[in-house]
């Protein structure tokens, strides 16, 4: 039950300071385990589910809590191995890693800045960065593995708007595992 | 140093996380002997998840179970009504489609076509899936401990599913129809055209390779064509939505599956697809309608005469001839099922009736043969009895199976190139010998999955 508190560097917002959230080591491993399990076992019963990302928004959580890019970066990859266990056999181990991974150093960098814990700037770092995540698996698949995948702005578009807006309920959700 | 390596500390983790991950995806790029082989990690991953899912699953088909079964049963009546009223009618519908059925097998028999049949299933349930919109898979309840294996075909009642793509103990992994990696052969309905479904990655599915100058009317239906080795031949595949001029010179046909690929709960895996020929045997009593045709007097076809009036081998069929039999009619009977050099004079009791499996008609039959009609041939030194039996002969023989045959006069004008035997004591007599020296051939065996069309 402990918090730090770290000084903005370069701070975009009115705070001086921000804090830095710990997790107990359950919520670690138990977290990321629940949200990939959940990924790939609602989307039997729920049609929509597969647009919901829940392994990429428990890796902004961390990141954006932990607000170190370090952690972020193990956190984003190991989360994204996790899901690549999953995926089918045309999908090599890595995809979701390398793309989580950036991720999570994007969000956590992006935490030391500004304050990521209001539902208004949560909405738009979901937003964003589930479009570069999107963009990122897409390179991946195009430029290394050559897979041919297509993309759309339209359904891209609309996959962020819904993870953003799930997010927010998600993240507060999550909040109650903070340590303060 | 100490420096640079303190400043851009996280710059440099972040490039070593993402070094490794892309050495290991290069690692995993797959060489041809790779393929189907399961990696450790997912092995472990998927086993260790599959109990968890296995019991969320069953706990909750209990629960539902018991709502539905014994505290849900609002309607039950009047719906049980209502159904007892759709099973009258299907009762009927049932009849006639049990009448086409029979006359289809018939033909089957007669063009010695081998059929696929979906000898056994395993019935299991879908619990889990990628979780992701880029892999479509789907996880299903059952694995190598009850027999699966990959590449088994997943179907349900109103339409294929996709395949095993990947095997676990206790689980299996499949890939759906819709998937941007699957392909399924598949033809239209009506058509026949053959082309291959492919899923894409906003999950529609197309059919692919059709020339673009072929017509495909929306709504038309889409089976599987066999050609794949996975589905058997005729499984309903889904509906073409539309269909459009596409990139280079094939159409772009969108399908809609039959399978509601997004509800799937359970799903029966084909274990076993045997192939065999129709039992002509159990198709019962010929129709009248059939007795007539035999009955009736057959066109003489010039071409197949020559000019000592002897007839020539092969291509001459008489009343009741399929379309294996037309040289130049549809290249079904003929490209699909090559013929081979037989033993001789090869007969079938197909509908208590003797049938002579002939092939010289299809695809090697002499040249003049090979153009006669299907109408019939007239052989005046190989005249048959009225009642011979001719109904769908595929092709005839050379008639040299059997030297001492004599031809019995013909009293109707039938021709049966030289088959006779009365229907009524479902006799084989040996053919006339026309041709002594004309080689004798039967019709070869499709090779499994081939469409007989």
């Amino acid at each position: 039950m402990s918090t730090r508190v770290m000084p903005f560097r370069g701070s975009l917002t009115s705070r001086e300071q921000v804090s830095v959230y710990e997790f107990s080591w359950p919520t670690i491993i138990l977290i990321p385990l629940v949200a990939v399990l959940i990924q790939i076992f609602i989307p039997v019963k729920v049609r929509f589910m597969p647009i919901i990302d829940l392994p990429f928004m428990v890796t902004i959580f961390f990141a954006t809590a932990r607000r170190n890019p370090i952690t972020g970066c193990l956190a984003g990859c190991v989360i994204g191995l996790m899901q690549d266990l999953f995926a089918g056999p045309s999908h090599p181990l890595g995809m979701y890693g390398i793309a989580l991974t950036i991720i999570g150093y994007l969000a956590s960098s992006l935490g030391v800045k500004i304050d990521v814990d209001n539902p208004g700037s949560r909405f738009l770092i979901t937003f964003f960065f589930f479009a570069i995540h999107q963009g990122v698996y897409f390179g991946v698949a195009q430029g290394l593995l050559r897979q041919g995948l297509q993309w759309s702005w339209s359904h891209t578009a609309i996959s962020a708007l819904a993870n953003a807006v799930i997010g927010i309920f998600v993240y507060k959700f999550l909040d109650r595992f903070k340590q303060r | 140093m100490d420096t640079f390596l303190g400043r851009y500390r996280n710059l440099i983790v972040l490039a070593a996380i993402l070094f490794a991950q892309i050495i290991g995806l290069a690692l995993q790029v797959r060489r041809p002997s790779d393929a189907g082989e399961t990696r450790l990690i997912r092995l472990w991953a998927v086993s260790a998840v599959t109990p968890i899912e296995r019991a969320v699953i069953h706990s909750q088909e209990w629960v539902k179970n018991l709502w539905t079964t014994y505290v849900y049963l609002h309607g039950v009546r009047r719906e049980n009504r209502e159904l007892r009223a759709e099973i009258g009618q299907m009762k009927i519908e049932e009849a006639r489609l049990a009448e086409d059925a029979r006359m289809a097998h018939r033909i089957q028999a007669l063009l010695a076509f081998k059929e696929q049949y979906v000898d056994s299933t395993i019935a299991a349930q879908v619990i889990g899936t990628s979780g992701s919109e880029q892999s479509r898979v789907l996880y299903i309840d059952k694995g190598s401990n009850d027999g699966i294996t990959v590449d088994m075909a997943v179907i349900t009642p109103s339409g294929i599913v996709g395949k095993i793509a990947q095997v676990f103990p206790d689980s299996a992994q499949v890939l759906p129809i819709n998937d941007q990696f699957s392909g399924v052969g598949a033809a239209l309905k009506d058509s026949r055209l053959q082309g291959i479904l492919k899923g894409a990655p906003n999950g529609a599915t197309t059919l692919q390779y059709i020339m673009s100058d072929e017509k495909v009317v929306p709504g038309e239906e889409v089976v599987t064509s066999g050609g794949d080795r996975i589905f058997p031949k005729g499984l309903p595949v889904g509906k073409v939505v539309s269909s459009e001029p596409g990139k280079d010179l094939f159409l772009n046909i969108r399908v809609i599956p039959s399978a509601r690929l997004d509800q799937l709960e359970e799903v029966l895996v084909v274990t076993k697809i045997t192939e065999k020929m129709p039992d002509a045997k159990d198709l019962g009593p010929l129709r009248a309608s059939d007795i007539l045709a035999e009955r009736l007097p057959t066109v003489p076809n010039k071409t197949e005469v020559d000019a000592a009036g002897n007839a020539k081998p092969g291509g001459a069929v008489t009343s009741g001839t399929t379309p294996a039999a037309t040289g130049s009619g549809t290249a079904a009977g003929t490209a699909a099922r090559p013929a081979t050099p037989g033993n001789g004079t090869s007969k079938q009791v197909v509908g208590g009736t003797t049938i002579a499996n002939k092939p010289a008609g299809a695809a090697t039959a002499p040249p003049a043969a090979a153009t006669s009609r299907t109408t019939g041939v007239v052989k005046p030194k190989a005249t048959t009895p009225a009642n011979s039996r001719a109904v769908g002969t595929v092709a005839k023989p050379s008639n040299n199976a059997a030297p001492a045959a004599t031809a019995q006069p013909s009293q109707s004008g039938a021709q049966d190139n030289g088959e006779a035997s009365p229907p009524a004591k479902k006799q084989v007599k040996p053919a006339p010998e026309s041709t002594p020296n004309a080689p004798s051939e039967q019709p070869s065996t499709p090779p499994a999955g081939a469409p007989p069309q």
